[in-house]
């Protein structure tokens, strides 16, 4: 890599345009959202601006515990299932010719296009009992009879996973596809297996990227509140499910905006750690 | 407020945020707030233009957000001494609330002498007697079953908590929209008293959480529900009368069934903001409203159930039991949802996610 520090071809005013709109839309309404926090609840609806910590307090419960582990648990398993996909997946694209690259992109792309209530209902039809897959394995034979698997943990997983596995490939195909084959060559006329190259050479090489994916379908899921709805049981609701309830149903905006800030920290500490764990073993 | 899915009523709310600067229309104007979507274009079409013809003052029609979100403008906007909406269909919690708060005009009972027919817990008081509200629409929530899967109707709510039934069943996920509360305590306890004390409330929910194992779905979105009732993926739970009845005549394989001991009667309420001024059309409009024939109308075309006795209409045997039914109702308590709406809710969150 070569530096340039002294002969930047960006004036360094620049940033101040980043920082400033950062300020508006990002800081301005955390602000606020920080303020509501600690506001008093107004049972007829609104909050009186104030400062107590009753919403965080009433948050520290063991079934808020609960919440939060469902919520961290599903995710986690999201994003593992996703990098676990997907970096296979990428490093087989990036092997491919550039016009199949270019198709096979566009088409995970499109699939950003598509709407959470899209995705939750075609996958509850999808493993419905009455019209689902079950049907085609009863008709094979392979069941006794055609069975729902929906709502469930495997079904809100599924869901997750769709959302996520877009998100994993464009985060993981560019550096994939820059990395050299050259040392991959060179690890296999060194006489590694395929296998050993892969594990021992290419994945360690990318860590960073595979951590940055996961980090990225890890938040990503966590703020889904409609397929935990669509396709979880009650036990499977994360938190932003619980929190859209506070927000909208029993308009407590306090205890909603307090709960969203503890799955913001909890967010960031996972984040913070995992990215720690990523360069530390880089640097190793 | 129970009765849209949720991504219409983020759209109506943006929609209704916009609306008060184009309000403070002077002349005969009065600004009607019903719940947007199918109910608003309801009341646009078959029933303001009949008020309009009959009374000469114009209704500006207004699409209000659900949830409580509405009763918050609307306070809010009092304090600015506003009135987004002159007259509004408010669900009772937010009714209520309002009410404790002073936020609706106190009403001339005596120059709406047609609200004399309403039932008197359609008519809304303060504490001191002067009237503020009345009963504008009504609707029953029943226990509804897919006719495939269940060729004989049941007949008790009892049918919850049926064994048989396990891993069948759709229920609304709120305790102020469902009203299982009220449900249970009318089958395991004799009627909704036992709701008045903490104590009884956790009694009945302690019954309730028997139901867990035959809940497939704790539902918020009606539209996934109803698509499951008539494809008998989930064939049993509580529904909408108006709707599944709807359904059923046009070939669906759905019946709403009265149970024996009752269905849920929910309601919306006419309330007039305290910064209207145009009380005087207010009053105009909310007496019209309560005429049986008015009511009788929109059970023909909205498919409420009649705020007034059945007798007082000119509604068919057929008519009437498409929106109601002569069997005494369940009434949802719906003090205890403003007295003690937080502890309930966390209880009952803790009750289905448990």
């Amino acid at each position: 890599m070569s530096d340039g520090a002294e002969m930047r071809a960006t004036p360094g005013w620049v940033a101040l345009w980043p920082a400033l709109m950062l300020a508006i839309f990002f800081l301005v309404p955390f602000g606020i959202m920080l303020a509501v926090s600690v506001s008093h609840r107004d049972p007829a609806g609104a909050f009186i601006p104030g400062f107590e910590l009753t919403h965080y307090a009433r948050f520290l419960s063991a079934f808020f515990a609960k919440v939060m582990a469902v919520s961290v648990g599903v995710s986690v398993a999201a994003a593992a299932i996703c990098v676990v996909l997907a970096f296979p997946f990428t490093v087989f694209l990036a092997s491919m010719s550039h016009r199949t690259q270019t198709v096979a992109l566009v088409v995970l792309l499109s699939v950003l296009s598509l709407s959470e209530v899209i995705i939750g209902f075609s996958l509850s039809t999808l493993l419905s009992k009455t019209a689902g897959i079950s049907n085609l394995f009863y008709w094979l034979g392979l069941i006794s009879e055609p069975q729902a698997y929906t709502p469930s943990l495997f079904a809100l997983v599924t869901g997750l996973c769709y959302i996520g596995f877009p998100f994993a490939v464009l985060v993981l195909y560019p550096p994939v596809s820059r990395l050299d084959p050259e040392i991959v060559e060179a690890a296999r006329v060194m006489g590694a297996s395929a296998s050993r190259a892969f594990f021992g050479v290419v994945v360690p090489n990318l860590r960073g990227a595979i951590v940055g994916a996961f980090i990225l379908v890890f938040v990503f899921t966590l703020g889904s509140y409609l397929l935990p709805q669509l396709l979880g049981r009650s036990e499977d609701w994360t938190l932003s499910v619980h929190i859209t309830d506070q927000a909208i149903y029993q308009t407590n905006l306090p205890f909603a905006a307090a709960m969203s800030i503890f799955l913001m920290l909890v967010a960031l500490a996972l984040v913070g750690l995992a990215s720690l764990a990523g360069r530390q073993r880089r640097a190793a | 407020m129970k009765r849209r899915e949720f991504l219409l009523s983020a759209a109506l709310g943006t929609a209704a945020l916009a609306a008060p600067t184009v309000l403070r229309a002077a002349g005969s104007t009065l600004k009607v707030g019903t719940y947007g979507g199918y109910f608003k274009d309801s009341f646009d079409k078959f029933i303001y233009p009949d008020f309009t013809a009959a009374t000469g003052i114009e209704i500006e029609s207004i699409a209000e957000p659900t949830g409580e979100a509405w009763l918050v403008q609307l306070s809010q906007a009092a304090r600015a001494g506003q009135a987004p909406a002159d007259v509004s269909m408010m669900a009772q919690l937010p009714r209520i609330k309002g009410e404790r708060s002073g936020l609706w005009a106190k009403l001339d009972a005596d120059k709406m002498g047609k609200i004399a027919a309403l039932p008197d817990h359609f008519v809304h008081r303060y504490e001191d007697g002067s009237v503020y509200g009345t009963g504008a629409v009504s609707w029953y929530v029943t226990l509804v079953t897919n006719t495939d899967a269940y060729p004989e109707a049941p007949a008790s709510w009892q049918a919850l908590w049926d064994p048989a039934n396990k891993d069948k069943l759709g229920l609304m996920s709120l305790a102020t929209n469902s009203f299982l509360l009220e449900i249970t305590a009318s089958t395991h306890f004799g009627g909704t008293d036992i709701l008045k004390t903490e104590e009884g409330i956790l009694k009945v929910m302690e019954k309730l959480a028997e139901v867990k194992p035959n809940v497939r779905l704790w539902y918020r979105d009606e539209g996934q529900f109803q698509q499951a009732l008539e494809t008998g993926e989930i064939p049993m739970g509580e529904y909408y009368h108006d709707v599944t009845s709807l359904a059923a005549s046009q070939g669906k394989p759905v019946r709403s069934t009265f149970p024996q001991e009752g269905a849920v009667l929910d309601s919306g309420s006419w309330v007039v903001s305290k910064a209207s001024s145009a009380l005087e059309q207010s009053q105009i409009f909310i007496d019209y409203m309560a005429q049986p024939e008015i009511q009788a109308k929109m059970s023909r075309n909205v498919g409420t159930a009649p705020t007034v006795p059945r007798d007082l209409t000119d509604l068919t045997d057929e008519e009437f039991a498409s929106v109601s039914s002569d069997k005494a109702p369940i009434l949802p308590l719906y003090d205890i949802y403003v007295d003690r709406g937080d502890w309930i809710n966390q209880k009952w969150s803790e009750m289905i996610t448990g």
